[in-house]
């Protein structure tokens, strides 16, 4: 056990924020380990502000210090300044709770929740003085883990990462401790330990499969040892209610990104937007007992001494009996009308807002709704089955209880997409300002715009996302429309970050070199704009002798193999397809969690069940609103639009 | 009821700001769950108020603020109440209450007292650099005010400076300098004084904030006897 502090501390006074690099968070543990426990250094690949919040850290970092096999420390990205200090110094990564270095650890166990980041975590291995490639290490290095949304497609990060965990990682962050400690006991060599985890349940080790190309594609990827599972299923937490954490939330001595209390109150999501990896990855719907939530708020509030709480998941208001758990806390004699509630992932209609109203008795500040597509034809491509009623009631709603403020969430370069379509974010932000100023003198509507990257295991996997052209030109589209329109602000991300995060979105390993190459060339914190630059991206593929054309904006055919054809979210390919060819037709899908079973596989394959309090949908139908969906499945389609820039490029994909 | 705490800053804490102690503060007064009074309005406001900022990565043994409270509170009780919810390196070290109508600690405060270590420089050469500093008419600085550049006399802001030896026990063959310095009409930092005298300056630490009344100084709060003793240069 080695202190870095001494060496640590005089770099402190040179940067920004060096409170970044103290721990010292309410919470925070200082676990004394020993020879015989497996010690977890849990990394998040950005800064303090961005990583420390993370709940699915927190979680496995409270789980593991309470095992007395294991201990877990944490470490974040430090920022550039930082870093440079440190290499200047020669002091490596070190973790903030007891300043010892990371390779002294035995795992370094990534978060990973967005594809921009990856170079950082190739940063933060070589920072820590470990190699940055798996086949260079050695038994005297830490294994390399990752989880997180983005282990879905884990094929771009093969080459660095030795496990990728899939799902829930509560129960299999003790499984592996389990092997790594008895591999140690036994003297094993890192390739005996790499096998042993392999055969994990939700475990992937890269190393154990080899990928396979011919003419240039993937064509399988298949285990080089009899006894590695050909397919990894994703890990499932089947009651969200045995596993109360985190218990003991960290509250930071800094201002951080979400700086409240986070209680989640169910995993998993059955709307089925087909936009939506975290939707369709995190099935089955596993609500959290109520008097659990009520119970975890106040002894939350009390011990953290927040003001805030948010109640989390992919869309709260779905929470069976939310009104009454909402009321619960705020009319809380303890909490004295001074605590605020917020609920992220807001749906669109009238009883949300009503709820909203009710929390937002004092602070009530901006309203946030995300009807994600322009036109009702686009949004039923995309299963976000809202109407422009259902939106208006909201808004109108919204502005008659006082707000003056309203955010609409769109995406842009979704399939099948037409100009109408893009345009029709302007005019569903025109008509939300007009219907505002019938009850505000003056109001803002701010539209914020996305460009749109399909994802591994979606319906939309097999959609080649638009060029940065293309999508520069909607941009200028929807600038044009938008300047004529009183109280409307438009905002979009910039289309090269698009660009950049579908290159390794839908990856596969040859994807690797190029993240290298632009970790290399000093690219790293690329999911900040005054850091990121596509021409590091542009120039490592082209020293690949890959093509954007060929890996982002290509169309995937039905035959063809993807590269994680070999890892399962549950969901059947055949339902993927199926409901790729639904939004094709425009045909939208019920949320099944109050119909009938449509098979996606995931409650099926993974033997459990949708843990829902409440047997009838939330008012409006079980998508807000009452259409007829019943056309689903029988109209045959095929993507017709391709991307302009694809025009004579020699790629067919449909 | 209004109660003005004094507490310290010590250890690893000093790497945090002004403001994130201002925040860790507003958390431990609730954890402690004393009914602090609020501001009425659209968006209330917990009613605390700090004096001056201490630059971060000083350590303090001299920090105040102003809490009103809704009802009465016992003041020698705060501290432990206070100290077991707050984060290790800031205690609470005395607690008074403040008359109605008195002035803020931004107001009252016009010196405050210093003690740096100078692990570099030995006490005969630090000797000399103070000695030409307060000799010199001006010492002009340069200081950023909301976006522009403009430059502040740094001289009549240093009352008084001393020389003594190197703490016991620090046989690195440094110094270390005890330094008075005006608040007004702004604080100076120990940054901007370790480059009037042209030195490295190591880790400074605020131990007396002074209130000005008829020809005397006082503190706005007494720690008493049990004042922490400065233990700067330990590894936390």
């Amino acid at each position: 056990m080695t202190s870095l502090w001494p060496r640590i501390e005089p770099l402190l006074a040179r940067v920004a924020k060096p409170a970044r690099y103290i721990g010292g968070e309410l919470g925070a543990r200082r676990p004394a380990g020993g020879p015989d426990t497996v010690a977890w250094l849990l990394l998040y690949p950005d800064t303090y502000e961005i990583g420390l919040p993370n709940q699915g850290l927190q979680i496995l970092y409270e789980i593991l210090n309470e095992r007395p096999d294991a201990s877990a420390e944490r470490a974040y990205a430090p920022w550039t300044d930082m870093e440079a200090e440190m290499r200047a110094a020669g002091v490596p990564l070190f973790s903030i709770e007891t300043d010892r270095p990371a390779a002294e650890f035995d795992v370094l166990a990534f978060n990973l929740s967005a594809e921009l980041t990856y170079t950082n975590l190739l940063n933060l291995v070589d920072l820590a003085g470990v190699p940055v490639r798996g086949v260079e290490r050695n038994g005297s290095h830490p294994l390399v883990i990752a989880g997180g949304h983005c282990a879905f497609n884990p094929e771009p990060l093969a080459d660095f990462v030795d496990v990728f965990v899939l799902g829930d990682g509560e129960e299999i962050v003790g499984e592996i401790t389990e092997v790594v400690a008895e591999g140690r006991r036994r003297g094993d060599d890192r390739h005996s330990v790499l096998r042993a985890l392999a055969a994990v349940p939700g475990a992937y080790v890269p190393w154990c499969y080899e990928a396979q190309f011919s003419d240039g594609r993937l064509t399988a990827v298949v285990p080089r040892f009899p006894e590695t599972p050909a397919r990894v299923e994703k890990r499932v937490v089947a009651d969200l209610g045995a596993w109360p954490y985190p218990k003991t939330q960290l509250v930071p001595l800094i201002e951080v990104v979400h700086d409240r209390l986070n209680v989640e109150v169910f995993r998993g999501c059955t709307r089925g937007c087909r936009f939506c990896q975290a939707g369709m990855i995190t099935r089955p719907v596993r609500e959290r007992p109520a008097d659990q939530v009520s119970r975890m708020v106040r002894q939350g509030l009390d011990r953290t001494g927040y003001d805030e709480v948010a109640l989390t998941s992919l869309s709260t208001a779905d929470f069976s009996g939310i009104d009454r758990t909402v009321s619960s806390i705020i009319n809380d004699p303890e909490c004295s009308g001074q605590v605020s509630v917020s609920l992220p992932s807001l749906r669109v209609d009238a009883f949300t807002v009503g709820l909203a109203a009710e929390i937002q008795k004092v602070r009530r500040t901006g309203l946030t709704f995300a009807p994600e597509g322009g036109t009702w034809r686009m949004r039923q491509v995309i299963n976000k089955l809202i109407s422009e009623e259902d939106l208006y009631a909201a808004v109108d709603a919204a502005f008659a209880q006082g707000w003056r403020r309203i955010k609409l969430y769109f995406l842009i370069g979704l399939p099948t997409e037409t100009d109408e379509d893009v345009l029709g974010i302007v005019d569903l932000a025109r008509a939300c300002a007009e219907i505002g100023r019938r009850h505000q003198p003056s109001v803002t509507v701010t539209a914020s715009v996305g460009g749109f990257v399909p994802k591994a295991q979606t319906p939309f996997q097999w959609f080649g996302q638009n060029t940065t052209e293309e999508l520069r030109r909607k941009v200028g589209l929807l600038k044009d429309a938008a300047r004529r329109v009183r109280g409307l602000t438009l905002r979009w991300h910039d289309p090269e970050a698009t660009t950049a995060e579908g290159l390794v979105s839908r990856g596969d390993r040859r994807m690797g070199a190029v993240i290298e190459r632009v970790w290399r060339a000093g690219g790293t914190f690329q999911e900040w704009s005054e850091h990121f630059d596509l021409s590091l991206w542009s120039a490592a593929l082209e020293a690949e002798g890959l093509r954007v054309d060929d890996t982002a904006y290509r169309h995937r055919a039905a035959d063809e193999v993807l590269p994680w054809d070999h890892l399962s979210a549950g969901l059947h390919r055949d339902f993927l397809w199926q409901d790729w060819q639904d939004a094709l037709a425009e045909h939208g899908l019920e949320d099944c969690r109050w119909t009938p079973c449509y098979d996606c596989g995931a409650c099926t394959g993974l033997g459990v069940e949708h843990v829902v309090a409440s047997a009838v949908p939330p008012a409006g139908g079980s998508q807000g609103t009452g259409q007829d969906l019943s056309g689903a499945g029988l109209v045959p389609v095929t993507l017709l639009s391709r991307p302009p820039a694809l025009a004579g490029a020699g790629e067919s994909a449909s | 009821m209004r109660v003005r705490l004094r507490f310290s800053k010590l250890g690893r804490l000093r790497w945090t700001s002004h403001r994130d102690v201002a925040r860790i503060w507003e958390r431990a007064l609730r954890r402690a769950q004393l009914q602090v009074a609020y501001t009425g309005g659209f968006s209330p406001r917990p009613q605390i108020s700090f004096g001056l900022a201490l630059p971060t990565g000083c350590e303090s043994t001299s920090e105040y603020l102003d809490v009103a409270f809704d009802g009465e509170v016992r003041p020698e009780e705060l501290a432990a109440q206070l100290s077991p919810v707050l984060p290790e390196g800031i205690t609470v070290l005395a607690a008074g209450e403040v008359e109605p109508g008195a002035a803020s600690l931004q107001q009252d405060v016009s010196a405050c007292s210093w003690v740096i270590d100078v692990p570099a420089v030995s006490t005969i050469d630090l000797d000399r650099a103070v000695a030409a500093t307060m000799a010199a008419a001006t010492l002009p600085v340069r200081r950023e005010r909301k976006g522009r550049h403009e430059t502040d006399d740094l001289r009549p802001s240093l009352l008084a400076l001393a020389v003594t030896d190197a703490p016991v026990g620090d046989n690195g063959g440094g110094s270390r300098l005890l330094a008075d310095l005006a608040t007004r009409p702004r604080g100076v930092r120990p940054s901007e004084l370790a480059e009037a005298l042209a030195v490295e300056l190591g880790p400074a630490r605020r131990t007396h904030q002074w209130i000005e009344r008829d020809g005397s100084r006082r503190e706005p709060l007494v720690a008493g006897a049990d004042d922490v003793a400065p233990a700067m240069g330990r590894a936390s």
